[in-house]
């Protein structure tokens, strides 16, 4: 379900993109998605191809999905420890004043038109 | 053979909901209105605790409630009926959270010019409506003690962009293996900002003190 809303907003974004700069078709799209995302790669591809038959440019386009690896800074001893590992404690100094540095956004990387 | 090309774009998905929430809340500020986005899991009480607290302020401010559902119109209704104030209910169609657009399409449908607040009761659900900036101006989440203390941990960003923790059924508190203290350690660990209300919407408790934090937030608003 939370898949189905980020593809229909990315097929938005992308059919904009297409109608903007008259493109024929859109044949591929890359998206980067962080391993803290929220976002199921199965789902996702799922979602998509069921959404993709709706849309003008995009009803053979395929899809590249980059996972960005998760990972988190300690501001008390100023390292970074991979998120999904240690959660919010910092495996070096034990401390929980950590935030989250990449691995959260989904990313529209590039498209490959004609 | 037709030339491929590739345009790149580096932006994030979310992008495009950012900007329109951000024009969504301007134009909100531009007449006067203050939006709350009220989310929790299927059953936590937003209804209820809506229906109570909107009692309690009514005579003092003007209120409006979105209501937004995949189906049915079981909550505008009964909003309206047991509060007596504008009341208009949003479909999602199937989708699991409402995004900028959307509200900004269900505040169309009712007249805003006569309100001073509006809550958004969102649909329940801890993942996605964490996940898109719906254009409000605080987000406020209700945790119930049945679903327990552990919540914070099990979905840390609907606790971290929340302004105000509403943490319900606080009277049925002795029945259940929930331990208060750790949920409130739990909460401000991911969000040290958050302002923690424990009510029970049933019996009343707590609901004055709901009613004067947002009637506070407002009076902030409009100065």
């Amino acid at each position: 379900m939370h898949e189905l809303g980020i593809v229909v907003h990315v097929i938005k974004q992308i059919e904009e993109l297409a109608k903007n700069n008259k493109v024929k078709e859109v044949k591929e799209l890359t998206l980067e998605v962080g391993e803290v995302s929220g976002v199921v790669k199965e789902y996702f591809v799922d979602a998509f191809n069921w959404a993709i038959k709706k849309t003008e440019y995009m009803k053979n386009c395929k899809l590249n999905l980059i996972i960005i690896e998760g990972i988190s800074f300690c501001e008390d001893c100023q390292q970074t420890f991979k998120t999904t590992e240690f959660g919010k404690k910092c495996p070096n100094c034990g401390s929980e004043r950590t935030y989250l540095v990449t691995g959260r956004d989904v990313v529209i990387k590039d498209v490959k038109v004609i | 053979m037709e030339e491929v090309r590739t345009i790149l774009l580096h932006r994030s998905v979310y992008a495009d909901n950012d900007a329109e929430a951000d024009a969504l809340r301007s134009y909100l500020k531009d007449r006067g209105v203050f939006l709350v986005n009220l989310m929790s899991s299927p059953g936590a009480g937003k209804t209820t605790t809506l229906t109570a607290l909107i009692n309690s302020i009514k005579n003092k401010v003007r209120v409006g409630v979105m209501e937004a559902d995949i189906d049915s119109d079981v909550d505008a209704l009964s909003i309206a009926k047991n509060t007596g104030v504008k009341s208009i209910q949003l479909h999602t169609g199937g989708m699991c959270h409402l995004d900028a657009g959307m509200t900004k399409s269900g505040l169309d449908g009712i007249d805003i010019s006569d309100l001073d607040l509006i809550f958004l009761e969102n649909v329940g659900n801890l993942v996605c409506p964490a996940e898109f900036d719906t254009g409000a101006n605080l987000d406020v989440m209700i945790l119930s003690i049945p679903e327990g203390h552990d919540k914070p941990l099990k979905y840390p960003l609907v606790f971290q962009k929340s302004d105000l923790v509403i943490i319900n059924k606080i009277d049925a508190l002795p029945y259940f293996n929930f331990d208060y203290e750790k949920c409130v350690n739990y909460i401000k660990m991911r969000n040290k900002d958050a302002t923690i209300i424990p009510i029970s919407a049933k019996t009343g408790e707590g609901i004055d003190k709901v009613a004067d934090y947002f009637l506070n937030k407002l009076k902030q608003f409009k100065e």
